[in-house]
C-alpha cells in the first residue's frame, strides 16, 4: 500500500483503505476487529446478520456493505453499539437450538466466539425451541439445521465457487430455512462432495464432516486462547482459496 | 401425469422459459391442483436452467404459492384490524363448520382449506375473503352459506355467480385525479410536443450539439422539467421527488431503461390504487408511457398484487385497446423513434414486495428480498438497468402534469406538498371509501366528511405510518406533518388500541422477508410479547423488552419494514399507555406460558388429576 | 464495605446433573475462606429441606417438571438475588433437547412399547412430579438476576463470580473463564 492511502476514522483512529473496499474489509485488513457473522474474507458482502452495524455521522449503517470513503467518521466499539450487537446475538441464540456442550463446532464457532466477546451470559428472550431436522443421509457430511444462522455462505459458495447450487433458502420470515437441491430433500441425493467449498465455509455447526468430530482438544481450538476480537487479521479480505467453477 | 407435464410444458413455452418469469410460471403451474408438486418444481427448474432448490425457494417465499396440498378451494379471510371490527372471525368459524374443516388445515378429502391472510385491500367493504386469489367482499352469513354450498357442490369458480365477485368503488370525494376527463393519448401527445425545435435551430444550439444531446426532441427533458416544476412527490409512502427520480434515470448511462408501476398496495388500510386501476387504468398507463418517453425506456411493468387478481383481465383489455389505437407498441402516437410496451406481473402474497428493490427482485423471478442500497433502482434496477419505480397514483398525477404543466399542479396543496392526495378511509365511519383532497387537509375535516363520530384514534398510512389521538386531529395530511400513502383507518372510543397494535405486530411478523436478524427474529419476538400481554401474563419486564427491541429494529433493520415494525407499538404505548398497563399482572415478571397447561399432556398420559398434577398461581 | 454478618446462600439442582455443584466443590481449599463469609442454607450439601430468607440463591438445572417449579418459586420468593448457574439453568441445556418432541409420544415409547417394561404402564403415582410439555430455562419462569454460563462453569469461574458478587462488583468472567461448554 502506498503512503498516500486514503483513510477514514474508526473509533478515532485512522484506517487506510484501498479503493472499492468496504469499511469492514479495510478495518479487518488493518487488524481492527468489527464483529461479523455473515461476512467471509473470500466472498462479496452480504449484509444480513447486522452484527457489523456501525454508526457513521449519527447514522446506523451496515459496515460490510458500506464503501469506505476518505474522512468518514465511524464509531464501532461503543457501549451503545455493542449493546445492540449483544441483542442481535441473543436473538440468534433463541431463534435456533444452540446447544454448545454437545456441538462439534464448539470452540471454533463464530456465533459462540462473538457471543463470548460481547459478554453474552444469557439469551435474555424466551427460546423458540423450533423443530428443525438433522440430515445425516450423506456418507461424509452431516447437516444439523438447529444451528443455522441463515448467513447464506453455503448457498453462495455452492453456487459461485462449486458451480452446483446445492443449498438454497425457502420460507419467509421466522420460517426461513435452508433446503438442499434434491426432490427428496435429502443431502445424499444432491451432487455435493466433501471437497466442496460449501462444506468448508459454514461459520457455525450446521455443515460438518463426518468421522472428524471433536478432533481438537479443548484448549487448542481457534477461540480458546484468544477471543475473536484479537483475531481480526485472520478475517482480513483475501482471494478465494480455489478456482471458482467456470460458467457457474 | 403426462397431462400435467404437457400442460406445464406449454406454460413454460409461453413464458419463454425465462427465469424472470418464474413467479408467473409458478402461479400458473399451481392452478389445476392448488399446489405445486415436487416433480413440477423439477421440471420447471430444468426448463429455466436453475438448480431446483432455487426454484423451490422462490415458491416457498410467497404466501399464495403452495408446495404442499392446500385444497382445491383455498379460502383466505382478510385479517386486518378493520376486518376484525367488521366481524370476519365469526364468519370464518361459520364457514369452517359448514365445510367440516379446521382453520389452518386442509379438509380430509383435499377439497378446501380456510385461513386468514394479510389485509386484501377491501377495507371499505369488509369483511372480505379470497377464494383461490379471487376477491369476495361484503361478506354476510348469507354469502358465507352461499359460498359453502358452492364449494360443497364443487362448482368451478368460473361458474360461481358473478355478483359474488362484484367490488364497489366507493369514490366519495373527487379532485384533480378522480375528476379527470383526460382522454387516452392526450398527455403523451402534449409531452411529445413540448419544446420541439427544428434541426437548423438545433445546429445553432452549440451546447446540445457538443454534448450530443437529442437536439431534435426536447420533449423528454421538458417533460421532466414540468414534473420537477410541479414538485410532485411519490404517492407510495416514501415521498421522493418524482422529477428528480425521472431525471436521475434518464441521466444514468445505459443501453436500456425500465419503467415500473408499483401496484403492490399491501399497506393495510390502503385501497386507493385498487380503484385507480379499476376505473382509471388509462390514466395510469398514460403516466407510465409519458415516463417511458421522458426517461428513454421502451418497456414498462405493472406489478399487480396477487390480491387484485380480478383486475388482471380488465387491465389486459385496456392495454390491448391502447395497442390497437397506437398508444403502445412500436411508434407510440405515430412517433417512429418511441416504442413502449407494458407487461403485467402478478404478485403472490408478499407485502415486502411493495418495497421497490424487493419488487424488482420479484420481477426478476426471485424471492422478494430488498437489496443492499446504494445503488438505488434509478441507476441499477431491473436486471441492473436504470429503472423508475413509481406508485399508481404518482403515474396518474404525472399524466395530468404532462398535460396541464407543472405550475398548475404546484399551485394545489401546500408549499412543501404539492397536489392532491387520495385517501382510502375505512373503519369506524359512516362512509368508507376514496376521498381525494389537496394536501393540507386536516384530519378533523376528513373525519367529518366520512361521518366518523366519537373517534379515539386514526392510523394514518397504515401500520408503518403513525397512530394519532384526538388531541392531534387538527394536524394536516402533508409530507411536512402527517405523511401518508393513503390509508386512513378510524377507531372510535369502543376500540381497544392495544388490540389494534397487536394486530399490526402479527402483520409485520408474518410479512418479514427474513433476510436480516433484527427484523426476522425481532418481529416474531414483538408479536410473542404482545400475545403474552394479551394473554394476561404481562409485566413491566415485557414493556422494557419491547422498548429495547423497538430501538434495535429502528437502527439495524435492512429495510423500511423492520424500521417501521415497531411504530404501532411505540405510538400506542405513548398515547394509550393505560391500555397496556391494564394488561400488566406483575410489576416484575410473569412467565409467558400457562404452567398448568404445560402439564396437560402429562396429565392425559398418566390419567392423573390430583392436586400434585396441577400448578396454580404464585401465592 | 464488608457486611458484618455472614451472607446466607442457598443452592439447589433442579433438572440438573449436579455437575455445577461438583464444579463448585472443585474450589477445593478455597472453600474455607469462603465459609468465613457465607453460611449455607438449603443446599444438597446441608440437607436443609426448605430455604428461609437468603441473600443469594444459586440454581443449576432447568425447569422440567412441576416440582422444579415449586422449588424455583420458593427460591425466588426467599432469595434476594437469584443466580442461574450452568447451561441447563440458562437455556434448558441437555434436558431441553427433548423440546421438539411430543412428550406424550416419549412417555409412550419409553413406558409402553420398549421391551423390558411390558405391562408397566406410564407411572402415575400422585407423589411423582409430572413433566412439563417443554423444558424451560429459569428466566422463562421467574426473574433471574445473574447468569453464570458453563457446562459446568469451571471452579475458577465460580470462584471469580462469587468473589465479585460478595465484593459488590458486577461479575465479569473475562475471556478465559467464559464458556458455554
Amino acid at each position: 500500500m502506498s503512503e498516500a492511502s486514503p483513510t477514514f476514522l474508526l473509533d478515532g483512529e485512522e484506517v487506510p483503505f484501498a479503493p472499492g473496499q468496504t469499511v469492514i474489509q479495510a478495518a479487518l485488513a488493518a487488524g481492527r476487529y468489527v464483529p461479523h457473522l455473515c461476512y467471509h474474507p473470500e466472498f462479496k458482502p452480504h449484509g444480513s446478520c447486522k452484527l457489523c452495524t456501525v454508526k457513521v455521522d449519527g447514522h446506523w449503517m451496515t459496515s460490510c456493505t458500506l464503501p469506505a470513503q476518505a474522512g468518514m467518521k465511524v464509531e464501532s466499539n461503543t457501549e451503545e453499539i455493542n449493546a445492540k450487537r449483544r441483542l442481535l446475538t441473543q436473538m440468534l441464540f433463541v431463534e435456533g437450538n444452540h446447544f454448545c456442550p454437545s456441538c462439534e463446532k464448539s470452540g471454533n464457532c463464530m456465533l459462540q466466539a462473538v457471543a463470548y466477546d460481547l459478554g453474552m451470559v444469557s439469551a435474555q428472550f424466551d427460546h423458540f425451541f423450533p423443530d428443525r431436522p438433522i440430515d445425516a443421509s450423506h456418507p461424509d457430511i452431516v447437516l444439523d439445521f438447529n444451528r443455522c444462522i441463515l448467513c447464506e455462505l453455503c448457498i453462495r459458495a455452492s453456487s459461485e465457487v462449486d458451480g452446483k447450487g446445492v443449498f438454497a433458502l425457502s420460507g419467509r420470515g421466522i420460517t426461513k430455512h435452508l433446503i438442499v437441491n434434491s426432490e427428496s430433500g435429502r443431502l445424499a441425493d444432491t451432487d455435493i462432495a466433501v471437497t466442496d467449498k460449501a462444506v468448508d465455509v459454514c461459520p457455525v455447526g450446521v455443515i460438518l464432516k463426518k468421522h472428524v468430530g471433536f478432533a481438537q482438544p479443548i484448549g487448542k481450538r481457534r477461540f480458546d486462547a484468544q477471543p475473536i476480537s484479537m483475531q481480526a487479521l485472520r478475517d482480513a479480505p483475501r482471494p478465494l482459496d480455489r478456482k471458482p467453477h467456470s460458467g457457474a | 401425469m403426462s397431462d400435467i407435464t404437457a400442460r406445464l410444458d406449454s406454460i413454460l413455452k409461453r413464458h419463454a422459459t425465462a427465469r424472470t418469469n418464474l413467479v408467473q410460471i409458478l402461479r400458473e403451474a399451481q392452478e389445476p391442483e392448488g399446489w405445486i408438486r415436487p416433480e413440477a418444481i423439477t421440471q420447471i427448474a430444468k426448463a429455466v436452467k436453475l438448480p431446483r432448490a432455487r426454484v423451490e425457494g422462490v415458491a416457498g417465499f410467497y404466501s399464495f404459492l403452495h408446495l404442499q396440498p392446500a385444497g382445491r378451494y383455498r379460502i383466505r379471510f382478510s385479517d386486518n384490524i378493520t376486518d376484525r371490527m367488521a366481524g370476519n372471525l365469526p364468519l370464518l368459524e361459520r364457514l369452517c363448520s359448514q365445510l367440516w374443516v379446521e382453520r389452518g388445515k386442509v379438509s380430509e378429502d383435499g377439497l378446501v382449506s380456510i385461513d386468514t391472510t394479510s389485509c386484501t385491500g377491501m377495507n371499505d367493504q369488509a369483511p372480505a375473503l379470497l377464494v383461490n386469489g379471487w376477491a369476495i367482499a361484503r361478506l354476510t352469513q348469507g354469502r358465507i352459506d352461499q359460498i359453502a354450498a358452492l364449494i360443497r357442490d364443487q362448482v368451478p369458480i368460473e361458474n360461481w355467480p358473478v355478483e359474488l365477485f362484484a367490488i364497489e368503488d366507493n369514490i366519495l370525494r373527487k379532485d384533480v385525479i378522480l375528476a379527470s376527463t383526460l382522454q387516452p393519448g392526450d398527455a403523451i401527445r402534449v409531452a411529445m410536443s413540448r419544446g420541439r425545435i427544428e434541426a437548423t435551430e438545433a445546429a445553432f444550439n452549440q451546447r446540445s450539439w457538443r454534448e450530443g444531446l437529442d437536439v431534435a426532441d426536447h420533449g423528454q427533458t421538458e417533460t421532466i422539467e414540468e414534473i420537477k416544476r410541479s414538485r410532485l412527490r411519490g404517492r407510495g409512502g416514501a415521498g421522493f421527488s418524482t422529477g428528480l427520480k425521472w431525471e436521475a434515470c434518464r441521466n444514468a448511462r445505459a443501453t436500456q431503461r425500465y419503467v415500473v408501476c408499483n401496484a403492490d398496495e399491501g399497506e393495510p388500510g390502503t385501497f386507493k390504487d385498487r380503484v385507480l386501476l379499476a376505473r382509471y387504468a388509462d390514466l395510469v398507463f398514460e403516466g407510465m408511457t409519458v415516463c417511458g418517453y421522458a426517461v428513454g425506456a421502451s418497456k414498462g411493468f405493472l406489478y399487480l398484487r396477487g390480491e387484485y387478481r380480478h383486475l388482471l383481465a380488465p387491465l389486459q383489455d385496456v392495454l390491448a385497446r391502447r395497442r390497437a389505437t397506437g398508444l403502445l407498441g412500436a411508434g407510440v402516437c405515430e412517433r417512429p423513434d418511441f416504442a413502449f410496451e407494458i407487461e403485467i406481473h402478478l404478485g403472490a402474497g408478499a407485502y415486502v414486495c411493495g418495497e421497490e428493490s424487493a419488487l424488482i427482485e420479484s420481477l426478476e423471478g426471485k424471492r422478494g428480498i430488498p437489496r443492499n442500497r446504494p445503488p438505488y433502482p434509478v441507476t441499477s434496477g431491473y436486471l441492473k438497468f436504470p429503472t423508475v419505480v413509481n406508485n399508481v397514483e404518482t403515474f396518474c398525477a404525472a399524466a395530468l402534469i404532462a398535460f396541464n404543466g407543472g405550475d398548475w399542479y404546484a399551485r394545489i396543496g401546500t408549499p412543501r406538498s404539492s397536489g392532491t392526495k387520495i385517501l382510502s378511509v375505512s373503519g369506524d365511519c359512516a362512509r368508507p371509501g376514496l376521498y381525494e383532497y389537496p394536501f393540507g387537509v386536516t384530519v378533523k375535516q376528513v373525519l367529518q366528511d366520512c361521518g366518523a363520530e366519537f373517534t379515539q384514534a386514526v392510523q394514518v398510512s397504515g401500520p408503518s405510518g403513525i397512530c394519532i389521538d384526538a388531541s392531534e386531529f387538527g394536524r394536516r395530511i402533508a409530507f411536512e406533518d402527517l405523511p401518508t400513502a393513503g390509508a386512513f383507518m378510524v377507531f372510535d372510543e369502543s376500540r381497544d388500541m392495544f388490540e389494534v397494535a397487536r394486530n399490526f405486530a402479527h402483520f409485520f411478523a408474518h410479512e418479514s422477508c427474513g433476510f436480516c436478524t433484527p427484523c426476522r427474529v425481532g418481529t416474531a419476538l414483538l408479536r410473542n410479547l404482545m400475545d403474552k400481554l394479551a394473554a394476561g401474563k404481562g409485566s413491566q419486564h415485557d414493556l422494557n423488552q419491547i422498548g429495547e427491541l423497538n430501538h434495535l429494529l429502528q437502527s439495524a433493520s435492512h429495510c423500511g419494514l423492520g424500521h417501521t415494525a415497531c411504530n404501532p407499538i411505540l405510538d400506542t404505548v405513548r398515547r394509550f399507555r393505560p391500555a397496556y398497563e391494564q394488561r400488566l399482572v406483575s410489576l416484575v415478571y410473569e412467565p409467558a406460558f400457562d404452567l398448568d397447561g404445560a402439564l396437560a399432556r402429562a396429565r392425559a398420559m398418566t390419567g392423573r388429576d390430583d392436586a400434585g398434577a396441577h400448578l396454580g398461581e404464585v401465592t | 464495605m464488608t457486611p458484618n454478618r455472614k451472607l446466607k446462600v442457598a443452592t439447589t439442582s433442579l433438572a440438573g446433573c449436579f455437575g455445577c455443584h461438583m464444579s463448585f466443590l472443585d474450589i477445593d481449599e478455597r472453600l474455607f475462606p469462603l465459609l468465613e463469609r457465607i453460611e449455607l442454607d438449603r443446599s444438597p450439601l446441608t440437607d436443609i429441606k426448605h430455604c428461609g430468607k437468603c441473600d443469594i440463591g444459586f440454581i443449576e438445572g432447568g425447569i422440567c417438571n412441576a416440582e422444579n417449579v415449586h422449588v424455583l418459586r420458593e427460591f425466588r420468593k426467599n432469595c434476594r438475588i437469584l443466580v442461574a448457574v450452568g447451561a441447563c439453568a440458562i437455556n434448558g441445556g441437555l434436558p431441553a433437547q427433548r423440546n421438539h418432541l411430543d412428550l406424550g409420544q416419549c412417555l409412550q415409547e419409553v413406558y409402553e412399547t420398549e421391551p423390558g417394561l411390558a405391562r408397566g404402564g406410564i407411572p402415575n403415582d400422585s407423589e411423582l412430579p409430572l413433566p412439563l410439555d417443554k423444558v424451560h430455562p429459569l428466566h422463562e419462569v421467574v426473574k433471574v438476576d445473574y447468569f453464570l454460563p458453563g457446562c459446568p462453569p469451571s471452579a475458577d469461574a465460580i470462584w471469580k463470580f462469587l468473589n465479585d458478587l460478595l465484593a459488590g462488583r458486577t461479575p465479569q468472567l473475562g475471556h478465559a473463564l467464559m464458556h458455554y461448554d
